[in-house]
């Protein structure tokens, strides 16, 4: 029996699987919350979640819109300030997984939150940084998780913001005290990682119905395939249940808060 | 020891044009009454500082209060843009604003250096991004132990600090709970700080490790209740995430924006 599950849903379950039990996860606002919570919810109870408001070990009921909802301290085991969040908890060592978005992503898995277009006369301004730099150079490995389109798929980001191996694709090489950098790109279409030698994104696995078309369309550069390609497995009956009914408590209590 | 004032009167006496203002809250106890009143006061030229810009940073960048942000993350979390800020940026409206953008590690050791009286913050940091080609205030240096290269960036020393925070005890006293973010690291690394409380209470009923700041490292105290509204003071209200998501029409609009402030902010006096 095969399920219904939008391609939106396939994002967010696949990455929520890509935590375990075992990991401390230094979330990024959207579908990384998202995913992050749903693996927290089914395989993952006891993932450690920590939000950059200093939140640790948090277990929200619904997702957070901000990153520093009530929520997120309610339910936290403790909270601690956002320079401790940072020196200590970051910096320190303690962090496995970063887990981000974004609204660039390159073939070498460069991210850019910051601007479409020349700095000093962008076409479109983004947020900035927040966290992201020093989350992807200080947790020991980086989890992203993005929707595929040629927009957000380019060859080279419009600017660098959070390092994922460089312009070159050597820019952690000799560096000391940082982690292994993005190891798993999550989209709606399939599931990337970095080449081991070069360090390019390669299509490591096609989600249920995705062609390798598709995913060639829907990137900005010759996107490579992985010789064994894999088929992602389709979310199960409860991996959507949780999800949706996480996503209608989330929606309900966003917009009945006066 | 710290005075008690009316909002109007502490922004008035210590808030000049020109002055690098801090306003903190780390999407919790935001200090939007006090930033209404700059907006009221017609402050202009200011420098302001903030990691997460948020709505009312984009209210008085709209309102023609900034000449210069420096900041780690402006936008409107969750919804998407600051359209007020981004007008000003890409447009100019309704002034020319400089930008200078950092990460939120190094705003936040920039802080700590501020309030630990430091010339500069060390970090582990921008490693590979482009950020430092944008930011010359972003340096590298070498460990004088290990040859570790690492980020430097200088202390965050404003002329004012602002926050918001629960309660207040008679004699000036603050307990800030929940997510404290920078709270504590900004009124000490200000020249002078005011802090907006909920209320002012006979015992601040705080813990023995609590984050309580001292009456005699505060300027100024004002009681505003509900002062970090739509923004949230935890043990008092929530956050009216509701009106975050207005937010995005409201300020899309140059005139949208000019009629919300109108009425929200202009004829509203200080509480």
């Amino acid at each position: 029996m095969s399920l219904e599950f939008t391609s939106s849903e396939m994002m967010s379950v696949t990455a929520a699987r890509a935590l375990n039990n075992s990991m401390t996860c230094f979330v990024g606002i959207g579908v990384p919350s998202e995913a992050a919570n749903l693996a927290r919810l089914t395989h993952a109870p006891d993932v450690t979640l920590i939000y950059e408001s200093g939140t640790l070990q948090t277990k929200p009921d619904v997702l957070p819109l901000s990153i520093g909802d009530g929520e997120l301290c309610e339910s936290a085991l403790t909270t601690v300030s956002v320079p401790e969040m940072f020196r200590y908890w970051l910096q320190g060592g303690h962090i496995s997984v970063g887990f981000l978005g974004t609204a660039q992503i390159d073939r070498y898995a460069n991210l850019n939150t910051t601007l479409i277009g020349d700095y000093r006369e962008p076409k479109v301004r983004l947020p900035g940084g927040g966290g992201a730099p020093e989350i992807a150079t200080n947790a020991k490995e980086v989890f992203v998780t993005v929707k595929h389109s040629k927009r957000t798929f380019v060859k080279d980001v419009d600017f660098v913001t959070t390092v994922g191996f460089g312009r070159d694709g050597k820019a952690r090489d000799n560096v000391p005290n940082i982690g292994q950098g993005p190891t798993i790109v999550i989209t709606d279409l399939c599931i990337l990682k970095p080449d081991p030698k070069t360090k390019e994104l390669v299509v490591t696995s096609l989600h249920p119905s995705v062609t390798r078309k598709d995913v060639i369309d829907a990137t900005g550069w010759g996107i490579r395939f992985a010789d064994d390609i894999k088929t992602t497995p389709e979310p199960t009956a409860k991996e959507l249940k949780v999800l949706r009914d996480l996503k209608a408590r989330t929606h309900t209590h966003h917009a009945g808060q006066q | 020891m710290s005075e008690f004032l009316s909002l109007q009167e502490a922004v008035s006496r210590h808030i000049s044009n020109g002055d690098t203002v801090c306003m903190e809250g780390f999407t919790h106890l935001i200090p939007f009454a006090a930033g209404h009143e700059i907006i009221r006061q017609g402050k202009r030229d200011l420098t302001l500082i903030r990691m997460t810009p948020d709505l009312v940073y984009d209210q008085m960048i709209g309102a023609g209060c900034a000449k210069k942000l420096i900041f780690s993350w402006g936008g409107n979390p969750g919804v998407g843009s600051l359209h007020r800020l981004r007008d000003a940026v890409e447009k100019g409206w309704p002034n020319k604003l400089e930008i200078l953008e950092h990460s939120h590690a190094a705003m936040a050791c920039a802080y700590e250096a501020g309030a630990a009286g430091l010339p500069l913050a060390v970090m582990r940091g921008y490693i590979g991004s482009d950020l430092p080609k944008v930011n010359d205030q972003i340096k590298f240096i070498e460990c004088p132990f290990t040859g570790e290269r690492l980020a430097a960036v200088p202390a965050i020393r404003p002329d004012v600090g602002v926050i918001h925070a629960q309660r207040a005890d008679r004699k000036g006293n603050v307990l800030v709970e929940g997510i404290i973010g920078v709270q504590k690291e900004v009124v000490l690394a200000a020249k002078r700080s005011i802090v907006t409380v909920e209320e002012i209470v006979d015992d601040l009923g705080a813990g023995v490790n609590a984050c309580v700041i001292p009456s005699w490292a505060i300027t100024a105290i004002v009681e505003a209740p509900r002062g970090a509204s739509p923004s949230y003071a935890l043990g008092y209200y929530d956050r009216d995430n509701a009106f975050y998501k207005e937010w995005d029409t409201i300020a899309r609009d140059r005139d949208t924006f000019a009629a919300w402030l109108d009425d929200n902010v202009f004829e509203k006096g200080a509480a």
